[in-house]
């Protein structure tokens, strides 16, 4: 036995499967002690960018510095030109045939940009000479905003700003050198992975939702496991007419789809129904029979061993004999057996969440909900929110490649024979 | 004295186990097979003979390694050459070898005919079909098979006759030397004498030119091979002919092992069978001195640690034991048992 | 063994019955196929003999052997056990009958559970044999006794594994487990097939000790016509399911009768008469 697991971990295979499941399982454990926010609250309204927020409102109320950035004006001008205009003003200056084959789009050209820009553009001029391009009044008109856009975010005026309301109000006035420290600001956050069509904390979100996946896969694993244990023991070692039944029942779960049975069994128990274990039940029912079918096939080689024959005519017991001399020659392969069903498990909460037959989705985050929320909000397609899914995407496959890899490991100690 | 077809100088060979160790399964062995002629090899499970067919066959795989001596065909040096090499230009033309699960390596899916194309083509890729169907018919008519064999499937077949067949296919491009172990143990008695009557027809007709037999069944070997030689740890232990080595066996093992022959013969029921207690010694660290020098009743204390040269004797000097006792001081000793 | 020549040959045909059967046939059905494995058999083994059933693979002696041991129903045929029908209708009785009858397999490797002990092997058949209760002295008494009975040392085998030990090692801790259930019985099925020559000795020789010291009754499964031919009193020879020949190992072997006898007996190599290859007929079908 020590011998075997000192084995298990001399597989390279089995070590890096194994740390990288640690790796997920250990986060899972912990980050709930360092983030302690109800992962499922709704912080925003729609999908947030990754990145820190930090309130606005609270900024007028920290302490101000006085900080002379010498680039500040042209990072001030590159952050309020957008890329789209950048773009407007060299196809309007290529169609002018003003020269701009040395300027790009880069932040550093902006100001060059913006100055040819204000030195050539005349809305009546642009009117008149219908330069390629600009000539339907519809695309006139956006330069004439972008112009006034422009126009405004080049002075570096003072700001203004009113706190308070009525007659209350004051008024502040904010200089372009004024600087506020952020761990001075009353509140802000960091959303590493933004937010999701719900404004909740993706992060959060998915750490929470990659446990209950764990722990869905793990329930619907063991639940599969036994079920294809005891099946696979009783028929194939009393044999007969129990093993004609229970293999006639494993096979009608094989002639029906077993997917289309989850689905069919998981719309009649109800949308109110479906909490997390249910699902998981669901799925580890419908998962055992090539668990019992690979056991059952087992058992019989071993049924017919001598060492089990003696034990018969040492007069044991049925019980004794499975489980003495059948169950320790088949841990084995129960163990890798089980270990592909949690990762099936979980991928097949993946799937049935994201066809939105999942558990409740006002209680609890799962991998595949979060997937189901991103297509439902438009995450892949309109909004491009790829934080909402690809990051669930990513956690999905590396579970399942950790417990694949820990499975071949397993495979390669265990049948020595199979190695290279 | 005939041509030699095989010789075999001082070979050694060596396993890598999953945990890096060495196994010295082959360990200095040294023997020449004449035209015409057929070599045995006895010895019990473990001792080294199987692993001494693959190794003379110079077809190296993992876990098998070559460490170092000759292997000489015909003339022809092949030791240090690289698996595939030996594969295209060796193996089929100048040396066949046949397992004895031999006959469980057919492809299911695959007529006869078809095995015996691969082995033509992997020599001649032009060869024709129709050449090649002509040359197996009269080959296979020659040895008694029948024709419709070439077009049937393995799964159609009997054991003894699929392993009659995995026979003739192998040496179809008439090898110098062929190297069977245990073509015959898997099978029952009848088919056993099929398989062997085989052979030796493949022999007299010149189809192969010298062989080796495998087996741990020494009546069969006392049948089959001219020669018969005793392989213990790694090492041959005695050689001679089949005669002299059943009847008149000189090193204690082999005194052993032949004096525990059964065979249903008058005479055989109620002598004595001889037992030797103990078990090989492990080839990861062999002994220093007489390897079987832990289970022999005549063992002094130089025997463990001395090396135990080969020793010649008998008309001209054919026969050869590895044993510090005399000829005439073991004869002496056997003969007051 | 240099009395051998006084423990065999003994005539039996007075002794008491010990196993017997009448028509006694299995049938396998696979589907629609049937194959008769042991066809109509009739047999009379005698307390204290040691008989050899040999016969080719395929030949269903393996089937017979299984139940002969109550592993296996007959399809049909009765079995008389000690003079009377033998019943093992329940568990409880199958447990009484395998207290006189035990086995040697063939494979020494799959004969043990690599996951026990040899100390817990031993144990079971002291424990099977009533000895539950007995202070742990007696009981390693009892199995060291069991173990020199074979040639082993149980100081160096106690905590040990079975497969730490050589095939010829773990033949003859079957035998130490057979001297400590002592059943009336002892079917060995091939046991020495699967060991070198050099340790077959040592265990067919223990086994006829083992007959001297109990007069249990051994039935020897085998394919090797010489080996029974050196070991047994009687041999029945069996082919497709049916006993073709028996008697006396003497008459059997130097006499046959039977076709199929002569034609076993004329294709096993021998050493001193020569071994005819020109009766072989290569064309002939198999």
């Amino acid at each position: 036995m020590k011998n075997t697991l000192k084995n298990v971990f001399h597989s390279p295979r089995f070590v890096v499967g194994f740390t990288i499941f640690m790796v997920i399982l250990l986060t899972v454990l912990i980050y709930p002690y360092f983030v302690t926010r109800d992962p499922l609250l709704g912080l925003g309204k729609g999908f947030l960018e990754p990145g820190t927020y930090v309130s606005v409102y609270d900024t007028n109320t920290a302490g101000t510095y006085r900080v002379e950035l010498p680039e500040a004006n042209m990072n001030r001008m590159e952050s309020s030109v957008p890329m789209e205009d950048r773009v407007t003003i060299i196809e309007f200056l290529t169609a002018k045939g003003v020269d701009v084959s040395h300027l790009t789009t880069a932040n550093g050209d902006v100001p060059e940009l913006v100055s040819l820009w204000q030195e050539n553009y005349d809305e009546a001029d642009v009117k008149k000479s219908k330069y390629p391009g600009f000539t339907t009044q519809a695309k006139r008109k956006a330069l004439a905003r972008m112009d006034a856009r422009l126009s405004g975010d080049s002075a570096t005026a003072k700001m203004t700003v009113t706190v308070g309301d009525g007659d209350d109000a004051a008024t502040t006035t904010v200089n372009d050198t004024d600087y506020v420290k952020v761990n001075e600001v009353a509140n802000s956050i960091t959303l590493p992975l933004g937010t999701d069509n719900f404004g909740r904390d993706t992060l959060t979100e998915l750490v929470k939702a990659t446990g209950i996946s764990l722990l869905i896969g793990l329930i619907a694993g063991t639940v599969a496991t036994l079920l294809g244990l005891i099946v696979g023991l009783l028929a194939g070692y009393v044999g007969g007419i129990l093993d004609d039944i229970l293999m006639f029942i494993a096979n009608l779960f094989t002639v029906i789809p077993g997917f289309v049975l989850l689905i069919l069994i998981y719309y009649s128990v109800g949308q109110a129904a479906r909490g997390v274990t249910t699902c998981a039940l669901v799925i580890g029912f419908t998962s055992w029979v090539w668990t019992a079918r690979s056991v059952r096939s087992q058992v019989i080689s071993l049924r017919n061993r001598d060492h089990v024959n003696l034990s018969k005519l040492s007069g044991h017991s049925l019980p004794r004999i499975v489980v003495t001399d059948i169950l320790p020659y088949i841990a084995s392969y129960v163990v890798m057996a089980f270990i592909l069903q949690v990762s099936s498990g979980i991928l097949a909460e993946a799937q049935l969440s994201l066809l939105g037959l999942g558990p409740k989705t006002t209680d609890v985050p799962t991998l595949g909900l979060m997937m189901n929320w991103a297509k439902l909000f438009g995450a892949y397609t309109s909004s491009n929110a790829w934080w909402a899914y690809f990051p669930v995407i990513l956690v999905i496959a590396l579970i399942s490649f950790s417990l694949n890899l820990m499975n071949t490991g397993l495979d390669q100690v265990f049948n020595p024979t199979l190695r290279d | 004295m005939g041509k030699i077809m095989l010789e075999v100088r001082d070979l050694k060979t060596k396993y890598i186990t999953r945990f890096h160790e060495d196994v010295y399964s082959v360990d200095g062995v040294s023997f020449t097979i004449e035209e015409g002629k057929s070599l045995g090899v006895a010895g019990e499970s473990g001792c080294g003979k199987s692993t001494l067919a693959l190794s003379v066959l110079g077809y190296y795989f993992p876990p098998l390694h070559y460490r170092s001596g000759e292997i000489i065909i015909d003339g022809k040096n092949i030791s240090g050459m690289d698996p595939d090499t030996v594969r295209r230009t060796i193996l089929g033309t100048e040396i066949a070898y046949i397992p004895q699960a031999a006959m469980n390596a057919l492809n299911p899916t695959m007529k006869i005919i078809r095995f015996i194309e691969d082995v033509i083509h992997v020599h001649d890729p032009k060869a024709e079909k129709a050449a090649i169907r002509e040359q197996a018919e009269a080959r296979f008519a020659e040895l008694g098979l029948p024709r419709e064999v070439l077009d049937k499937h393995a799964v159609e077949l009997s054991g003894g006759m699929k392993q009659r067949t995995v026979i003739a296919i192998s040496t179809i491009l008439s090898p110098k030397v062929l190297i069977a172990d245990e073509p015959s143990s898997a099978l029952d008695v009848t088919s056993q004498k099929m398989v062997i009557k085989m052979m030796r027809e493949l022999m007299e007709k010149g189809y192969i030119k010298s062989m080796m037999f495998i087996t741990h069944e020494l009546p069969l070997l006392y049948n089959v091979t001219d020669d018969i030689m005793v392989m213990y740890a790694g090492q041959i232990v005695e050689k001679g002919s089949a005669k002299e080595m059943v009847f008149d066996p000189t090193h204690p093992y082999s005194h052993g092992l032949m004096g525990s022959i059964l065979v249903p013969e008058e005479g055989t029921r109620g002598t004595t069978l001889t037992a030797i207690p103990g078990t090989p010694p492990n080839l990861k660290k062999p002994p220093q001195g007489c390897r079987f020098a832990e289970r022999c009743k005549y063992a002094k204390p130089e025997c463990r640690y001395t090396g135990i040269p080969e020793r010649f004797f008998g008309e001209n000097g054919t026969r050869m034991y590895r044993c510090l006792m005399g000829v005439d001081e073991l004869k002496e000793v056997y003969s007051h048992e | 063994m240099s009395e051998a020549k006084t423990r065999i040959n003994k005539d039996f045909t007075n002794a008491p019955m010990c196993l017997s059967g009448r028509g006694v046939t299995r049938v396998f059905t696979a589907g629609r196929t049937r194959t008769v494995a042991v066809d109509h058999v009739d047999f009379d083994f005698h307390v204290g003999e040691f008989v050899s059933i040999v016969g080719e693979s395929g030949s269903g002696k393996t089937t017979l052997s299984k139940m002969l041991l109550g592993l296996l129903e007959a399809t049909e045929g009765e079995i008389q056990f000690m003079g009377k029908p033998r019943d093992i209708s329940t568990g409880a009785k199958k447990r009484e009958y395998w207290k006189g009858i035990q086995a040697i397999f063939q494979d020494p490797f799959s004969s043990y559970n690599v996951f026990h002990k040899i100390d817990s092997v031993l144990l079971d058949c002291i424990n099977m044999r009533g000895g539950k209760n007995l202070p742990k002295d007696k009981k390693i008494e009892m199995m060291t006794e069991a173990c020199s009975f074979v040639n082993l040392k149980f100081a160096e085998l106690t905590n040990k594994y079975p497969f730490e030990l050589s095939g010829g090692q773990m033949q003859r801790l079957m035998i130490a487990r057979i001297f400590l259930l002592k059943p009336k019985i002892l079917l060995a099925d091939e046991p020495t097939s699967m060991v070198d020559a050099c340790s077959r000795a040592t265990i067919l020789d223990m086994l006829l000790d083992l007959r001297d010291e109990t007069g249990m009754t051994i039935i020897f499964i085998t394919h090797d016509i010489g080996l029974a031919y050196y070991i047994s009193d009687t041999v029945y020879i069996m082919e497709h399911g049916k006993f073709v020949e028996f008697g006396k190992a003497d008459e059997v072997i130097i006499n046959p009768q039977a076709a199929y006898t002569k034609r076993l007996i004329s294709d096993v190599p021998k050493i001193h008469e020569e071994w005819d290859l020109s009766t072989v007929d290569l064309k002939a079908a198999e």
